[in-house]
């Protein structure tokens, strides 16, 4: 499962795109839904959980935490961003 | 129709009547920075009526990368009178509201009436939602565009029923968890570009040409070229905002208002209706309480329906003051637009002053 990063999530993982398993070789529990992907991600990259708002994109769809994923959805994390 | 603007009154599909919407159009930008130059430069130039123009800061050097109307010589000078100087030197029909203020929540509503498109080309969040709420209030369609380094985003909120800012992002963050341009840093380049798709969809809403970027969140990112389009729906709770918040600083200083139990008793005495929740257990609420009170445990809180009305005024209790206040919290967070306010000393307090409850 491949994540498009933008905004202040691009810093924060330091790369534009994120893979995440769909099947577990470490015992990790594999994200179903949109909730269960930001709890994944946040266990590594805890700055993550900091966000007060992040909207998650899947297949260029605004998805609410209990929408489910699997690997074949494009997925994007874009958070708020303020410049001007 | 003027021959001024002949380029675009002989397109297809736009013409003398797109020509004459542009004419009668009142648009407000709010920020004269990066976003906002371009933003006035082209409507100027296409011939929008009137632009309303909202900005206090003055020129300085570190602008200049990538705010490309102002130059050297501007450096000091307020940028309200450089924009409305050049403004005017490029279209003499144009007609200016100068505002030589910051966009505040005691003057939005007065500033944002009458005209037909807000856009928001400012560079920080708590002026962000205060256009958001204040656009909603007034039925004002608003063009947002917003920066990250080398991203952008443009989107058009409450366009004919369409989502809003906060359907998009519903909690205001920190500035300390998304940093701005002057921490972080942008390209010269990139204001250019959203601003000017701005600009696009600014003219978009007032023609009624082609698809106005509603229901749509537009991520452009310039490294790669790629422009990202992700769809919303609106949350039906945000289009009803009726009042803006008493608050748009940073929500980090959680503000608890409370209540002392005299001015309480006075209230119930001489009020005709009161809401009053009750955040204790059904166990505790069982034994006492008060009798105008709703039991409503504070875990069960965050599970009242998003789209619940409250009345302006709400009132909230336990039995010492620690949970309401806990509640409060939580209750501002979820129903902005009512006050809530915790009881101190709660039951205890209560039953000192009037022992026979």
């Amino acid at each position: 499962m491949t994540i498009l990063l933008f905004g202040v999530t691009k810093d924060i993982v330091g790369s534009s795109t994120l893979s995440v398993p769909t099947a577990s070789a470490t015992g990790r529990k594999i994200p179903k839904t949109v909730k269960e992907l930001k709890e994944f991600l946040g266990e590594t990259y805890p700055e993550l959980n900091k966000l007060s708002s992040l909207a998650v994109a899947v297949n260029n769809s605004y998805a609410q935490d209990d929408e489910s994923i699997d690997a074949y959805d494009e997925i994007a994390l874009i958070p708020p961003v303020s410049g001007g | 129709m003027d021959f001024r603007y002949d380029r675009q009154t002989r397109l297809k599909g736009f013409g003398s009547e797109g020509q004459a919407k542009l004419v009668a159009g009142k648009v407000l930008v709010v920020g004269l920075g990066g976003l906002g130059l371009p933003v006035v430069q082209y409507l100027n130039a296409m011939g929008v009526g009137t632009l309303g123009l909202v900005d206090q800061d003055i020129v300085e050097l570190h602008n200049l990368q990538r705010q490309v109307l102002y130059s050297e010589k501007d450096l000091g000078k307020s940028k309200l009178e450089v924009v409305h100087e050049k403004l005017g030197a490029q279209n003499a029909s144009t007609h200016f509201n100068l505002y030589d203020t910051f966009l505040t929540k005691e003057n939005a509503m007065d500033i944002l009436q009458g005209y037909d498109v807000v856009v928001d080309a400012t560079d920080n969040f708590p002026t962000r939602y205060l256009i958001n709420d204040a656009c909603i209030i007034l039925g004002i369609p608003f063009v947002y565009g917003a920066l990250h380094g080398f991203e952008g985003h443009v989107s058009v909120f409450n366009h004919q029923e369409g989502p809003t800012y906060r359907c998009l992002y519903p909690n205001m963050p920190s500035s300390e968890e998304v940093p701005d341009c002057n921490d972080n840093g942008v390209l010269g380049v990139i204001p250019g570009i959203i601003g000017t798709l701005q600009a696009l969809e600014t003219v978009k809403v007032l023609t009624g040409i082609g698809e106005v970027l509603s229901g749509k969140l537009m991520v452009y990112d310039g490294l790669s070229q790629n422009a990202t389009k992700i769809s919303f729906t609106p949350y039906p709770a945000n289009l009803k905002i009726k009042r803006l918040q008493d608050s748009y600083e940073s929500l980090d200083c959680e503000l608890v208002l409370e209540i002392n139990v005299e001015s309480f008793q006075a209230i119930r005495d001489s009020a005709t209706q009161l809401t009053l929740i009750d955040v204790r257990t059904p166990e505790e609420f069982e034994q006492n309480h008060l009798s105008e009170a709703r039991n409503l445990q504070l875990n069960q809180l965050g599970e009242v329906k998003p789209d619940a009305v409250f009345p302006q005024e709400v009132y909230v209790i336990c039995q010492s003051g620690k949970r309401s206040a806990q509640a409060v919290k939580q209750l501002q967070k979820l129903y902005p637009n009512s006050q809530f306010y915790s009881i101190l000393g709660g039951m205890n307090k209560m039953m000192a002053i009037s022992p026979n409850l």
